[in-house]
């Protein structure tokens, strides 16, 4: 909301300044967002009457003025202004004056001398364009500063009203609200009925009672509608954002900025019959105001003659029945509509009106009648003519209960002690209306006030106007308790840190996706899809982190980046059948050389087993790795992850087809797995160390190549031989020796006993016993 | 028998003559070798009368030792040399590059969300979470945001369907909590903070579709508005290690707390916007079965990627999105 501080300051006289003004009303929750002076500081200009104009002797587009500045004698002045004629009353800025950017000196124009400068209302810092000099109204004073004359010692607020201070939407409201903080006073000049000076009148019939609870009406005819806006009113409009458009439709804009009360006129010759305040029939049309057209549902309250609806309630009015220049009578419309049947209804009708927005939020039932009498009074003023009868059709109105006020809850909620006699005298300056007893008050708060329902409404005025900058910073004292430390859950953090340590940067990325990742890259046909994305490439909600982290890559390969080991945690988002689950994975992609360039290690791609290492170390002991396909990946290089045997993501190679895509000229590989299924641990349990030796022995075996290494190492786990204490690859060979199709696996065996020193004869067995069930279970065979 | 005395300065100048150990033995076969100088004396020893031999025997024994001495002096010092040579040989430019494996890091929200659960952690704050996918209940009704009120207007949400929405906020974790803590027969004191994504439909400079925020709650039955300052103000001291930063509240409204406050903070001699918060509204507790009579609470939201970008200095909020690794690895 936006208003003029002197408009303001009419209504209430404080003694702040107006930063000191801005700073109060901010502290008290109505937040200035901006202040803006109405014209940059500049000082010596006037108001001058041109008395001649005559054209400058050596230049086509320059005339010699006389000016009339109210010294003894004119001015002689050069002037380039097209619109400087004799007769022209404008601003002059004398010798001496300083404009922004400009000092006005005596100077010589093309050979003339040159007393000051006439200015457009560009010059002054009051608008951002002008066509020529600012043109004045006849009654100026020749001689009167021209900041008084134009009242230019004012500045623009701008508030940002929270939605439960509707109150303050308007200029009165304001007022109130800077008397209840700073304890100034406020006054209002007193409203008075305007008595019928002719016998017309309007029939109202208000068939939905509880939306319209109070509707006045009345004619006004005769009046002259084109008569001008006096210029105080026009400044008061233009300096609250609105324009002024027309004597009848300012007076209506200006009773709803400054008592906050939409009014509405209709031109009475275009409405048919009575005014009936109703529900839409569905599908009903109505013209708009601003040439809208659009059709209407049953919950839609309209204000109707007998040809059909003419206005929307409370958001814009019709059409075919405004006013307009050739307007003579009027039928002019004050009402309370509740904000529950306005609330939603404009923004489903893509509009945004000044009444709808103060409808929905709250509007002083107490005042529509006040405000109607108001209008009528101003347009009489300004356009003449008679005013009728007010049809006044009431029915129940919202009633404003009594709200208790205990001095033990405010001071328990505030945690500051409290006076009952500072807060009788708060509840005074809000205006409340109150019963005080020992403790405790009865509030009744005024019929502008949609927010004090509850006891804490009360609490968070008293609060306000206390000044939360008096409310100390006091640091609880409450019980000590520690807090549970689960040792079997590894904190994600943990998590991040291994693939830091591996080299991996974190990265985030939004969790909606482009679609064609979803349905290409994951083969997923049905994500979760948005109503209202930010962007089309944003549409859908991700099932996997890859797409993001691709797309991070190739960023940074566009970027000159060579290398890049990249990972996330994050969300990821699949339909069920009652609603929708997430898990949170963690995703990598490692990209480029293994080790970053340089001088002292062999600069050779990652690869699959890299990888494999950096998971090992995140998803910890009882994962397992089984071939497999996924879209996304090389079907020869992928694997699914398992843990205790269930899935739990995925590692390979991307896909040649998808390298391309990206235009990658390396490989890339990928992994993604479930969180939660990694963060589980399992506590370490002491196993007796032996004193004695181990025995190492190692042996080769040959057997076919499709058998997955893991499977033998599974089964050697299993079959749990005795002395075994730990089986290693150290080596895997084919070519020239061993048998075509076949592999040549070279296994060391650790053996161990706590009880007593093996013997060779102890591992011969032992060996004997490893080498009998690969070959049982795989057939494998002893290397020569 | 002939004094041998001159042996020893001979020997001395040949085993001083021998570079390596290799000459150094030849040198010494000359002396003490089977057909040595010395050698050959002690052999010549028994052709001399008794009386006369130990006297000779004596002499040559003193002979050969000086030669020894000379001997293991000189194979000292040639090892020395030798070895000295190596270590010269092994020197390296320690300053050359060290083998490097490439530098990872986290992301620097993640930094931030670090240090806040840390710190809340050590006055007692458990970690909560909730979906991200929203029901239109949680985000709004519950936390006293009827249909149709104003409010909704202020939060550019993005929608799923009619039910469904992404969080424009933190804020439903508390009522998600608090249901569940009071179905698992947890009672108050409940501290929780519970940091995570964010979503609304806005995107510009100072706007991201996706942001964090960190919410906060404290349930107890005497928690005041000033011990939400209190905490508030303890965090952020703690957060950016600097004791001279105060708080500033400014009232607000939030339909989930009454009083409510936008929360500034004091930041080179200006005031800066970090969050709001307010005292946990009765509808609240309400929805949840809570005794507003009997318990209180505040509850807070923070703007994570503010809270990183003061910290850091970071100039741009865009920056946390688009994931260039120039940027990203600057926060090791």
């Amino acid at each position: 909301m936006q208003f003029s501080e002197n408009w303001l300051r009419s209504l209430v006289n404080t003694d702040l300044d107006s930063q000191a003004l801005s700073h109060a009303l901010t502290m008290a929750g109505l937040e200035v967002e901006e202040m803006q002076p109405v014209a940059a500081p500049f000082s010596r200009v006037v108001v001058a009457k041109i008395l001649s104009a005559e054209k400058h002797p050596d230049a086509d587009r320059l005339q010699v003025c006389k000016v009339d500045v109210g010294l003894a004698e004119p001015l002689q002045i050069v002037c380039g202004a097209p619109n400087a004629r004799a007769g022209l009353l404008a601003p002059c800025a004398m010798v001496g004056a300083e404009l922004p950017g400009i000092s006005i000196k005596q100077a010589k124009v093309r050979g003339v001398e040159s007393f000051g400068m006439m200015c457009s209302s560009k010059e002054l810092g009051i608008s951002a364009e002008a066509t020529g000099l600012l043109e004045l109204d006849s009654n100026a004073v020749v001689g009167q500063s021209i900041r008084e004359h134009l009242d230019l010692d004012d500045n623009l607020l701008t508030l940002k009203l929270t939605p439960n201070r509707s109150d303050c939407l308007s200029l009165v409201g304001i007022a109130r609200d800077v008397a209840a903080i700073t304890g100034a006073k406020a006054s209002f000049a007193a409203i008075t009925a305007i008595p019928a000076t002719m016998k017309a009148t309007k029939n109202v019939v208000v068939s939905e009672s509880a939306s319209c609870p109070s509707y006045s009406g009345r004619l006004v005819s005769g009046v002259n509608a084109k008569a001008s806006t006096p210029a105080w009113m026009v400044k008061r409009i233009e300096r609250s954002g609105l324009r002024s458009i027309s004597a009848l439709v300012d007076v209506t804009n200006y009773v709803l900025l400054e008592l906050g009360q939409p009014m509405h006129a209709f031109d009475a010759n275009k409405l048919k019959g009575d005014i009936s305040v109703r529900f839409a029939k569905a599908n009903e049309p109505l013209s708009l105001l601003n040439e809208q057209v659009v059709e209407l549902k049953a919950d839609d309250l309209v204000i109707a003659d007998g040809s059909g609806a003419v206005a929307l309630a409370g958001i814009m009015g019709g059409k075919p029945t405004s006013v307009d220049d050739a307007t003579t009578d009027i039928f002019l419309e004050s009402a309370f509509f509740a904000p529950s049947i306005i609330a939603g209804k404009a923004r489903r009708l893509g509009l945004s009106t000044d009444s709808s927005y103060r409808f929905e939020r709250g509007v002083d039932f107490g005042n529509t009648r006040n405000a109607l009498e108001y209008a009528t009074k101003l347009i009489l003023e300004i356009c003449g003519g008679q005013a009728g009868e007010v049809t006044q059709v009431t029915g129940t109105l919202p009633v404003r209960h009594s709200v208790k006020l205990r001095m033990s809850r405010l001071v328990s909620v505030l945690g500051i002690p409290f006076e009952q006699t500072k807060v009788a005298q708060l509840l005074k300056q809000l205006g409340f209306s109150f019963i005080e007893e020992d403790g405790e008050f009865t509030v009744t708060p005024p019929s502008y006030r949609f927010d004090i329902n509850i006891e804490e409404d009360l609490i968070e005025e008293i609060a306000r106007l206390h000044g939360y900058d008096h409310i100390p910073a006091t640091p609880p004292v409450a019980s000590l308790q520690m807090l549970p430390a689960p040792e079997v859950r590894l904190h994600q953090n943990k998590l991040r840190d291994s693939l830091v340590a591996e080299g991996y940067q974190e990265v985030v990325n939004y969790s909606f996706v482009d679609e064609s990742w979803e349905r290409d890259l994951l083969g997923n046909a049905n994500p979760i899809k948005l109503q209202n994305p930010i962007a089309s490439n944003l549409s859908v909600m991700r099932t996997s982190l890859w797409g993001g982290l691709l797309d991070t890559l190739t960023y940074n390969l566009n970027r000159k980046q060579d290398r890049a080991f990249l990972f996330e945690v994050g969300a990821v988002y699949f339909p069920k059948v009652d609603g929708f689950e997430e898990n949170t994975r963690i995703a990598g992609l490692a990209y480029g050389s293994a080790k970053p360039e340089q001088w002292s290690a062999e600069n050779s791609d990652v690869d699959f087993f890299d990888i494999k290492a950096h998971l090992d170390n995140l998803a910890g002991s009882n994962v397992s790795y089984q071939k497999d396909e996924h879209v996304a990946l090389h079907p020869g290089q992928t694997a699914r992850i398992l843990k205790d045997g269930k899935a739990i993501g995925w590692i390979g190679k991307l896909h040649p087809k998808w390298q391309q895509h990206y235009s990658l000229s390396r490989n890339a590989y990928l992994f993604e797995l479930d969180l939660e299924a990694i963060s589980k641990r399992q506590i370490a349990t002491y196993q007796e160390v032996s004193k004695l030796l181990p025995v190492r022995r190692d042996l080769a075996v040959v057997l076919d190549e499709n058998i997955a290494v893991e499977k033998v190492f599974s089964a050697i786990k299993k079959a749990n031989l005795a002395l075994v204490h730990d089986v290693a690859l150290f080596d895997l060979y084919q070519g020239q020796g061993i048998p075509e199709n076949k592999k040549s696996l070279a296994l060391s065996v650790l053996m161990h006993d706590t009880q007593k020193t093996l013997t060779d004869n102890d591992a011969d067995t032992t060996i004997a016993n490893l080498l009998q069930l690969l070959q049982n279970d795989f057939g494998a065979v002893l290397r020569n | 028998m002939a004094d041998l005395t001159h042996l020893i300065s001979e020997a001395q100048a040949d085993f001083a003559n021998s570079a390596t150990m290799n000459e150094l033995e030849v040198a010494k076969a000359k002396y003490l070798g089977k057909t040595g100088l010395l050698t050959d004396a002690l052999k010549g020893l028994g052709k001399l009368s008794n009386e006369e031999r130990p006297a000779a025997g004596a002499a040559i024994n003193v002979v050969k030792q000086g030669v020894e001495t000379a001997l293991t002096a000189r194979r000292e010092a040639i090892l020395n040399a030798e070895q000295a040579k190596q270590l010269a040989q092994e020197s390296i430019d320690v300053t050359l590059p060290a083998r490097a494996q490439s530098q990872g890091g986290l992301h620097p929200v993640t930094l931030t969300l670090k240090r806040v659960e840390e710190l809340f952690h050590s006055i007692g704050f458990e970690v909560a979470t909730g979906p991200e996918i929203e029901t239109d209940f949680y985000n709004f009704t519950a936390l006293n945001i009827p249909e149709d009120h104003p409010a909704r207007a202020m939060h550019d949400t993005f929608y799923i369907d009619e039910a469904n929405v992404l969080r424009t906020h933190t804020s439903p974790v508390q009522i998600r909590y608090l249901e569940n803590a009071l179905k698992t027969n947890k009672t108050p004191p409940l501290k929780i903070i519970a940091p995570g994504r964010v979503y609304r439909v806005d995107s510009d400079a100072t706007h991201s579709p996706m942001f964090h925020q960190v919410e906060g709650l404290w349930v107890d039955e005497d928690i005041s508005f000033a011990n939400l300052k209190g905490v508030v103000q303890d965090f952020l001291q703690k957060f950016f290690e600097r004791d001279d930063l105060t708080v500033r509240f400014r009232p607000s409204f939030f339909p989930f707390t009454e009083p409510s406050a936008e929360m500034d903070m004091s930041w080179n001699g200006g005031w800066l916007e970090i969050g709001g918060c307010g005292m946990v509204h009765p509808e609240v507790f309400k929805h949840v079965n809570l005794d507003s009579e009997k318990y209180r609470g505040f509850a807070f939201g923070l703007g994570v990627e503010r809270l990183t970008m003061l910290r850091y200095g970071v100039n741009d909020l865009r920056h946390f999105f688009n994931n260039d690794l120039r940027f990203l690895s600057q926060f090791k």
